[in-house]
């Protein structure tokens, strides 16, 4: 599937901040097999004073901005060509649940994909015993790890209402799954804590939804947004899946990554000095078109 | 403990009678046969020889040396925290060079091993790849900070400054007890206890040949020095500021090796540098020493809730232009977990065993360390295997395994091993201190300094005791109540004098006077207004009660004259010390507390004691006569700080500054009484008073010979260049500091600062006092009200 993406991040202050630094995540990132990014351009207005990429310890694509002082709107735009191609899972291949321990014991690495990293409570994503009971409970039949990850999500999308009111970018993950509502990221960083729970390695994703779905199916919920969903790991054999608990499905060629993290901590689109000030409003807008040819 | 030491002494000296160490645990100052080690003869000698009274006379001087000098604590766990003195133990603890250097070699391997291991974790983590090291222990380890693998650090190092705690074992060998890798504080603190100790036992320290602290601080800061590429930028170290538990340590270090002082806030990254907001504007920092831990350096990259970092900090790394002491991440090794595998990395990355074993610790995650916790449970505590603290302090996550059944403890192992580590409940040695004038045994650990120098590691040869507030040794935390003692490494021959003098030339460089970091300049000016403003106010309160109580009523249209004079500083007169006065010196102290490591010490106890005097004063001064004599008393005082800051001050920027708060708030004071009191309007005695407010009353009968009169009164008080309290003389100081100051005259051209200064200064020269009007002298006054926004804007932000 060949796509043109078009982010618009657009923010305006009340009052005018002073100079900032700022990390963008918002760029897709190759990844081998599945998506390779054919183009992508940034511009921000005003123009920044320094400018400089690179790729964080999770591979993500990171532009980091000093922007001039006195700013009262700053906007970014982002433009990119993707390539992303379906993957199939038609096999459950994964780790019977009481075996994935002992092949994550196996592992001995702790490069950016290492399941590793995704097993431990991250800054966002706390133990919670609520969480955990849910996914003891929800998981019960699951013979293998993947079966889990599909009857937790399944579980979740099942309580969880979809609400863009409800919660804010900081709403604990006890305080939305309390309210049982809340957004892609709400959905997502709960499905983690559940995951972890019980002992699968789950990351958080940043990317986009494909606007409009294809003929005769239903349009996805988070599409007019930046979206988030899960990784799991889920065996040696199998290893990483995807699934989106907004949605209730596992991932296919109508999502874009932008990056993966512990949780959106890790892959915050924007993260600087303008979240610490108040009084500012903030849009965007996400357009994934699909290209002919 | 400082101060009750002395007064608690009861009974016949200090000699060893009746001391008995505990059964089973070795002593420092004991052998098992119960005779006095050597190298502690002197010092328990000296201890027997000495009366109750001539001790008391010893141990006073040590307090009053630490008290002087403004050490405290801060002590966390009440309602809020609050300064304790400093909890001293007088008893240094003797250890023999034999004995010593054994233990230095041992600590520099062992920080050798640390520093490859650091390299490993943030590089090509090929102790993990291969099974040495468990994966989880890394990657949940909130220590582990991710942005920073791959960045090689430019000196070539990550670890620069070192700390080990140890504990002396019932075999008599040393061990481990923890590593300090983050940003190891104690090493100021070894340093004041030094000098206490050495003053309560002057005589026995001059003759023992006691190992000097001076060199290992000389080499460290000569060190860091020569880690700067460009000899223009700067060693600063970073501490989180005033509120942190060990801030005075911080500014009491970079006083003693001569850095800039710094919080986040001073500092920007800007096009991949380091630099300090400094009074000249930005200037680089090539070498940082910090003292927060490495998670909250950088609030972009790193912990986005730090308050206390700066955004780009890891930018800067990346860059490659900036040395971190130690390196963001370092407190990786920290964790307790580190410990069950260190024995056996060091063969694999030094080729040798380590010289001297850490504390043994088994990590639960391994079934072999799980079979041996459950086959001896009665020797482990059980713990978080993240954790840093010490098996003996007492935290929450410490259990002993043997309160446990044996099931129990196997279910808690199995699911949650990969958490837990087991480690040896240990005894520790004890040593004698103080107890209500008796020598006690109290279990002891020791925190030992290492610093990386061009020619490798550096061992302070002493170090920071820990001792116990009881024979547990579970109460050697000074949050817990244990106390702190100087350790003297003892040699059997002289050992050579040293000084902080450099060896060698070119380290040696001052560095140049805009280091001042803008808010250390803010925070100045404002210490020099609140002190002048806490003076104004109380010579216009005397003023007052004076009236008050020799004239009564009659007194009552002056009284309300004043009115203006003391709204402008928002105090009610009615009350014997009035709560704008309290607010003043309290905003004096807060603003002295930013900026430790420029004040002196006796200036700082100086403050101390005023604040303290006015705020017993408030308690129980009566308005009137009373008044009166306490608020004299009190500007005595006052007098002694300015005269503390501007004798003993280094004439540098930031004295500069100081010097522009008070001649500030001084033309304030002035000019407004003038404009009050010299109004052609004013009630009978105005004059008068307003000679007494400018403290001229003998400069005006000795000049004028006559009652005052306007004309005199202008022309003393706000015209003659030579009264040192006159609105004059103030504008000609401030506009000779302000001359000084960085930018105020570039090539002839004047900074708006300096050249508003010059005007008043040319307008008050040329005055005629019959030709001065009430309105001339507001505006005046509003015109020097308005350099204090000049200033700011040109300096401060």
């Amino acid at each position: 599937m060949r796509y043109r993406l078009r982010l618009t991040i657009r923010h305006d202050f009340r009052r005018p901040i002073g100079a900032g630094r700022q990390l963008l995540r918002i760029c897709p990132r190759d990844i081998p097999g599945l998506q390779q990014v054919l183009r992508c351009h940034v511009a921000a207005d005003p123009e920044p004073l320094e400018e400089a990429w690179f790729r964080d310890f999770f591979g993500n694509e990171v532009i980091e901005l000093v922007l001039p002082a006195g700013l009262s709107s700053l906007r970014f735009d982002m433009t990119a060509q993707i390539l992303r191609h379906s993957t199939s899972s038609s096999l459950d291949l994964s780790a019977p649940l009481p075996r994935l321990g002992e092949e994550l014991a196996e592992i001995t690495d702790l490069g950016p994909d290492s399941p590793h990293h995704f097993l431990a409570a991250s800054p966002h994503i706390p133990a919670v015993p609520e969480i955990t009971a849910f996914a003891a409970r929800s998981s019960r039949d699951a013979g293998t790890a993947c079966a889990a990850v599909e009857q937790l999500g399944h579980a979740l999308h099942r309580i969880m209402r979809f609400d863009p009111e409800a919660t804010e970018v900081d709403t604990p993950i006890a305080t939305a799954f309390a309210g049982r509502h809340g957004v892609c990221q709400d959905f997502s960083q709960i499905m983690i804590a559940a995951l972890r729970s019980l002992g699968i390695p789950a990351a958080y994703v940043s990317g986009f939804l494909r606007t409009l779905p294809p003929p005769g199916r239903p349009r996805l919920e988070g599409a007019d947004a930046m979206h988030a969903w899960v990784r799991a790991w889920t065996g040696i054999e199998a290893g990483w899946v995807e699934f989106d608990p907004t949605n209730a499905c596992f991932v296919s060629a109508d999502h874009v990554t932008i990056g993966y993290g512990r949780d959106y901590s890790d892959t915050a689109p924007v993260t600087g000095m303008m979240r610490l000030v108040g009084s500012q409003t903030g849009t965007h807008s996400v357009d994934l078109v699909e290209e002919a040819g | 403990m400082t101060g009750d030491g002395a007064a608690q002494m009861t009974g016949a000296g200090a000699g060893l009678d009746g001391y008995r160490p505990l059964p089973g645990v070795p002593d420092e100052l004991l052998d098992v046969a119960g005779r006095v080690r050597p190298i502690w003869t002197s010092l328990a000698g000296h201890l027997g020889s000495l009366s109750p009274s001539e001790l008391a006379g010893h141990l006073a001087r040590a307090d009053r040396y630490l008290r002087d000098s403004g050490v405290f604590y801060r002590q966390y766990g009440g309602v809020q925290p609050s300064d304790r003195p400093w909890p001293f133990s007088h008893v240094p603890v003797l250890l023999d060079q034999q004995d010593w250097s054994a233990i230095s070699a041992a600590l520099v391997q062992r920080a050798d091993l640390l520093e490859a291991v650091m390299a490993d974790l943030y590089g090509p983590n090929r102790l993990v790849a291969s099974g040495r090291l468990p994966p989880a222990l890394v990657a949940g380890n909130p220590g582990w900070l991710r942005p920073m693998v791959g960045i090689r650090p430019r000196s070539g190092h990550h670890l620069h400054f070192l700390a080990f705690e140890l504990g002396r074992g019932p075999d008599g060998k040393w061990w481990v007890l923890a590593d300090r890798t983050q940003a190891p504080s104690g090493a100021g603190y070894a340093l004041e206890n030094r000098v206490a100790t050495a003053r309560a036992f002057s005589g026995l320290f001059a003759q023992e040949n006691v190992h000097r602290l001076a060199g290992f601080f000389r080499d460290f800061r000569d060190a860091l020095l020569a880690g700067r590429q460009d000899r223009d930028s700067r060693v600063a170290i970073l501490t989180p500021g005033p509120l942190n538990e060990t801030y005075f340590e911080h500014a009491y270090i970079a006083r003693y090796l001569g850095f800039t002082l710094v919080q986040g806030e001073d500092l920007n990254v800007s096009e991949g540098r380091l630099m300090v907001r400094t009074v000249a504007g930005m200037r680089p920092v090539e070498v940082l020493w910090r003292r927060l831990d490495g998670g909250y350096a950088d609030p972009l990259e790193l912990d986005a809730t730090s308050r206390i970092g700066t955004p780009g900090m890891v930018a800067a790394l990346r860059a490659g232009s900036l040395t971190m002491v130690n390196a963001l991440g370092s407190g990786v090794l920290e964790a307790r977990a580190m410990m069950a595998f260190l024995p056996k990395l060091a063969p694999h990355l030094l080729g040798a065993p380590l010289a001297m074993p850490n504390i043994a610790t088994w990590w639960c995650g391994d079934a072999t360390a799980r079979s041996a916790v459950l086959a001896a449970p009665e020797r482990m505590i059980l713990g978080d295997a993240l954790d840093t603290g010490m098996p003996m302090d007492q935290r929450s996550d410490a259990i002993r395994a043997a309160t446990m059944s044996t099931a129990e403890l196997a279910r808690r192992l199995q699911p949650q091993g990969a958490g837990l580590v087991a480690q040896e409940a240990v005894t520790l040695s004890t040593t004698p201190t103080l107890v209500a004038g008796r020598l006690m045994p109290r279990p002891m650990t020791l925190r030992v300094f290492l610093a990386r120098t061009a020619t490798g590691w550096t061992v302070m040869p002493g170090g920071f005791a820990r001792i116990g507030a009881t024979p547990d040794p579970a109460a050697i935390a000074m949050q817990m109540g244990g106390s702190a003692a100087d350790v003297w490494v003892v040699s059997p021959d002289p050992v050579p004098a040293v000084s902080m003098v450099t060896a060698y030339g070119a380290a040696q460089r001052r560095p140049s006077p805009s280091a001042l970091p803008a808010r250390a300049a803010d925070n100045l000016f404002w210490l020099g207004r609140y002190v002048e403003r806490s003076e104004g106010i109380v010579r216009l309160l005397r003023a007052y009660h004076t009236r008050l109580a020799e004239a009564g009523a009659a007194s009552a249209p002056l009284l309300a004259a004043m009115t203006p004079l003391f709204d402008r500083n928002g105090v009610k007169p009615g009350q014997g010390v009035p709560q704008a006065l309290l607010d003043s010196l309290e905003a004096a102290i807060s603003s002295a507390g930013q900026v430790r490591d420029r004040f002196s010490p006796d200036a700082w106890s100086a403050l101390d004691d005023v604040n303290r005097s006015a705020r017993r004063m408030a308690l129980r001064v009566a308005p009137g006569d009373d008044s009166a004599r306490a608020l004299s008393a009190l500007l005595r005082k006052l007098a002694g700080i300015s005269g503390l800051v501007h004798e003993n001050m280094y004439r540098f920027v930031g004295w500069r500054f100081l010097s522009i708060g008070r001649l500030h708030e001084r033309a304030m004071g002035i000019s407004t009484a003038l404009a009050v009191l010299a109004d052609p309007d004013a009630p009978e005695g105005s004059l008068d008073l307003a000679i007494e407010l400018g403290d001229s009353v003998l400069t005006h009968r000795r000049r004028y010979n006559a009652t005052a009169s306007r004309d005199s009164v202008i022309d003393l008080l706000a015209l003659d260049p030579l009264n040192p309290r006159a609105l004059r003389h103030q504008i000609d100081g401030l506009r000779d500091q302000i001359d000084m100051l960085p930018a105020a005259n570039e090539h002839g051209a004047l900074s708006p600062l300096a050249r508003e200064v010059l005007r008043l200064h040319a307008e008050l020269a040329t005055a005629d006092p019959a030709q001065m009007t009430t309105e001339q002298l507001w505006s005046v006054q509003m015109r020097i009200g308005e350099l204090s926004d000049l200033l700011t804007t040109a300096y401060f932000i």
